[in-house]
Parts: C-alpha cells; structure tokens; sequence
C-alpha cells in the first residue's frame, strides 16, 4: 500500500540480517539522532588490506533507520574502507528502494550511514557530511 | 457521527463542530488526491480561522506602522490595536490591570524573561527552585543555565505511575522552603490536568512564588489568574488559534515593579544617555525593539473567537473526543496509552505501539490524512521516566470530530496490520 512500508523494509525490521554486536572488533563507533532518539552502534571487523570482513549493527529505531542500518552492513562486508568513505545520500536510498525521502525522514536513513562514516574515519567527528545533509 | 447543532444558554454552550470548521480554511484541504486532512497535532499549534487571518490581513493593509512613535494616523491606529489586544488579554484571563500583561514571542521567551530578570535579580547561591518531572524543555532549561549562573538548587516533584504529580513529594519540597515553584498546568505529553489551585495555596503557605506554565491551558479551559493565584503565568498565542511569534508573560504588578529589564532597545526606555538609561515603565520596559504588531491584532481575533465559542464548551466537546478516544484506542491489542483518565486530562493522547517506532506510526497516518506528532515532544525526562524514547500524540481542539477520533483509530489498526 505504501512505499515507505515495502515488504523488504518492513522484512529487515522485523528480522535483520546484521544484528549484533561484534567482540573483538575493529571499529566501533554509536550515535544518535536527538530528535527522535533513534540509536545505533555499528561494529566492523577489518583485514589487514582494509576490507571489511565483518559487520554488525545495534541500538534501536524506527523501521526506516533500522532496515538501512541492516540493508547498509549487507552492502559493506568485503567492501574496502576507502569505498565505505565514499557512499553518500543516494547510495542509501537506492539500497532501501526509495526514489526520495522527507528532509525529517532522510535522517533516519542516512543515520547508519553517518555513524558507519564517522567509525571508519575514527574520528569521532560529529560533523560528517553525507551528499548535502549536514548533521 | 457529528454532533447535532444546537445553542443553549451560555454556561451550557455545546460547540457547532461543523459551524466552526466552515471556519478554517486549513481544514478543507486535501493532504493528497482524495485524502482529507485530519489535524490531530493542536498541542503543538493550533491552525487559525479566518477571522484570524482576516484580522492581520486588514491591519496590514490598513493600518500598518510602528507603534508608541508615530504621531500619524496609522502609528495612532497600529498603537491603539496593539494595546487593545493587551487589553484583550488582559480580560482573557482575567488580570486586575492591563499592564501586567507583557507581550513576548512565545511561552519559552516569557518563562526565559522571568529567568533572567526575576531569577538574576532576586534569587541567591543556595535557594531552591522546585520543578516537575513532566516539564517542557522550555520550563527546565532557563532555571537549568539560572541554576549554573547563581548556583541554585533545583528539585522536581516526582510523576505517578498513572501521570499524576506526586503531591506527597511536592510538600516535602515546599518544606525546604524554595523561593519559586514552576511547573505546567497541563502536560503536553501526558494530558494531565495538575491542580493549579492548590498547588499555589500550598508553595504561597512557605512563601514560594509560582510561575506556570500555561502553553497548554489557556487555550483550552477558563483561567482565571487571580482565582488561581498565579504569580507568573506564560501561554503562547499560537496553540490557541492565533499566529505564531506572540506569546505573553502574566506577571503580578508588584513583581512586574521589581523586575529589572529583560533585553535592552528601543521602546525598552525612557530615556537614553551614552553610558546609561532610565527604563520605561511597566510593561514596556520588558518589550524591547519593535514588537509583534499584527501577530497582536492576530491574537486579539484569536480570543474573540475563542470567547465567542466559550472556553467551556470547547473544555466539554475536547473531554468528549479524549474520552472516546481512549475507549477506542484501548481496544487495539498492543497498544499503550499514557497519562490520567479522561476527567483528568485535556485533550492530549500519547501513546506507543508494541514493536513500532513512533515515526513509523506518525509517518503511515500520515498516508491516511492525519497529522499526529511523533518524537518526544519537548519533555526527554518525562519519557524517560516513563521509560520509552519517544511515544505517538494525538491532540484535539474545538474543530475535532469524532469521526476523525474515528479516522485515527482505524489508522492506527492499519499501523499494526502493516507491521504484523
């Protein structure tokens, strides 16, 4: 009835694929997003050449941060590091199946997107930049 | 399912539902194609009849200028509707002068305005300020940076399991002799009608003032300042059928008298030297720089309207939509309703669905038409007390249907169909 609400979102909600948390890991790095509380740690194991061999999320969240978070750890494990810096706005999107989203609902897709960055950077930084999204 | 339509004598006023939609321009309009707006959000603004809209349209066109400057026709009008719609406020809630009525952008600037100027001025290291727990940001974080600044303590009544304040608490607290108690009227989460009355009986016993916070209140039920004995009372113009970026600060005279001047400006004094300046009386002396001008004449409409409709049957027909709407909500499996019954709270409904996020909620209501908030609306404490992060509200107002009660509810079944 619904694109937002799309069996494959409504499906990786219900039941993710990469839920979890990763101990050892090699990165792991948790954010929010103040105004809704939306909350996720993402945890990646790497090899030594920077490729991802592993990737989970945790936290908690509405369905769209939640699918994307799980659609996003799908599409990093054996990607390189240097390729997870360059995914952006329409990358997320385009994983979720979503031609667009509202300037409040793009903030819970890119949230995943936005820690994932911030861990592999290892910076910690609170301002990534993803496509023209400032956070 | 609307109500028949029919006038009685004042005190038994049953709202014309239909009558009063006609006018809201908003409220015809189509969300999409075939979907009907329902506006299930007034808690957080209210939309705004014609009269409103009209109202600020002819004095734009008509009389618009500065005011408390202009010796010309038009500074003459636009001053006198300026101080007109104090008046109006003033008889609104029934304040014994007009000058204890100063105009602000919003509750949060009124609140913010006593902070500053009552807060700084009177209080010192070591006095107590007591709060709530179900508190708008807006009524915490002033006394929060004021509790820095001057090195105060701050305390906050506890809320009930069932969303009540836990008055047991609140007297211990007043025991401790605070200088101020500051807390809402209604919670804009819980729906929760605390008893202001008693409350202000109470905190005077130890000497404490009381500001509340009326954002909530006023535009839904009869407040009567005096009879309340409210020392400080802030409400905004905007969540009762007025425009936004007027708000009001009710404050007692004397207090008013003591208070030394909140921002600096124009308009602000009475006299102006290179190194110094002599304040401007009360209330002026709190309105720097040019203010609100149309939103007043705005407000002032708004409050005809409201009086033209009664604040008692708009305080009936919402008890009738809340009580509905917890009848019905309560028969969704997996839903949870949050707050008092429905005699003991106005017209607010915040509730949460198992194993749906708010948003999700919000956003597929959206899809039927119904705007409702999702997040947690300005009071992170509450919910955390209440132990989720952010719950779905549903508000109503005087132009609320039961069909549309009806509308939400049948959504609401379609969010849990979709989620399985």
């Amino acid at each position: 009835m619904d694109d937002l609400y799309r069996e494959l979102i409504i499906e990786r909600y219900k039941t993710p694929h990469h839920r979890g948390q990763l101990d050892p890991h090699d990165i792991s790095y948790e954010d929010e997003n103040p105004l809704c509380g939306d909350h996720i740690r993402i945890d990646l194991r790497v090899a030594e050449d920077g490729t991802i061999t592993e990737a989970a999320f945790s936290g908690h969240g509405c369905a769209i941060s939640q699918a994307a978070a799980d659609l996003l750890m799908e599409a990093i494990i054996g990607k390189h590091l240097d390729e997870v810096k360059s995914l952006g706005r329409q990358d997320m999107l385009d994983l979720l199946g979503l031609e667009a989203l509202g300037p409040v609902r793009i903030k819970c897709a890119l949230l995943p997107l936005k820690v994932l960055k911030a861990g592999v950077y290892g910076l910690g930084q609170s301002e990534i930049k993803i496509g023209d999204e400032e956070f | 399912m609307e109500r028949d339509i029919y006038m009685r004598a004042d005190h038994l006023k049953v709202i014309s539902v239909e009558k009063v939609r006609a006018d809201f321009p908003i409220l015809q309009r189509e969300v999409r194609p075939g979907v009907k707006l329902v506006y299930l959000d007034s808690t957080a603004t209210a939309q705004k009849p014609l009269a409103v809209i009209e109202a600020m349209d002819k004095y734009y066109r008509w009389s618009n200028a500065n005011i408390h400057r202009g010796v010309h026709t038009l500074g003459e009008e636009a001053t006198a509707l300026y101080e007109a719609a104090r008046q109006r406020v003033a008889r609104f809630i029934n304040a014994r002068k007009t000058r204890e009525i100063v105009f602000t952008r919003n509750t949060t600037e009124a609140i913010n305005l006593v902070a500053y100027s009552w807060g700084r001025s009177q209080l010192r290291p070591g006095d107590l300020i007591v709060l709530t727990e179900m508190e708008h940001h807006s009524n915490l974080v002033p006394w929060q940076i004021l509790a820095v600044e001057k090195e105060l303590r701050l305390e906050f009544v506890p809320v009930t399991e069932d969303g009540y304040l836990d008055l047991a608490t609140y007297q211990r607290l007043l025991d401790q002799n605070p200088r101020l108690v500051a807390f809402t009227h209604m919670s804009n989460v819980l729906g929760t009608i605390n008893p202001v009355a008693q409350m202000v009986e109470l905190a005077h016993q130890v000497g404490a003032l009381v500001l509340v916070d009326g954002a909530q209140s006023v535009p839904h039920m009869r407040i009567d300042v005096q009879a309340l004995g409210v020392d400080f009372l802030a409400f905004s113009a905007h969540k009762m059928l007025g425009p936004t970026g007027i708000g009001v600060l009710y404050a007692r005279e004397d207090l008013l008298e003591q208070m030394p001047p909140f921002l600096g400006g124009g308009d602000m004094i009475k006299k102006v030297q290179l190194r110094s300046f002599v304040p401007n009386e009360v209330p002026y002396k709190f309105e720097a720089g040019t203010p609100a001008i149309a939103e007043a004449v705005g407000f002032a409409a708004a409050i005809d309207y409201l009086e033209d409709v009664g604040m008692e049957a708009i305080a009936t027909h919402e008890r009738e939509l809340v009580a509905y709407a917890l009848e019905r909500l309560a028969t969704i499996p997996g839903l949870k309703v949050y707050g008092p019954p429905a005699e003991h709270r106005g017209g607010v409904v915040s509730f949460s669905i198992d194993g749906v996020h708010p948003h999700d909620v919000a956003q597929i209501l959206d899809r039927e038409g119904i705007a409702v908030r999702a997040g947690h609306h300005c009071a992170m404490p509450l919910h955390e007390k209440l132990g989720v992060t952010a719950t779905t509200r549903a508000s109503f107002y005087l132009y609320n249907t039961l069909d549309e009660v009806e509308r939400l509810v049948e959504a609401v079944r379609k969010v849990r169909t979709i989620f399985g």
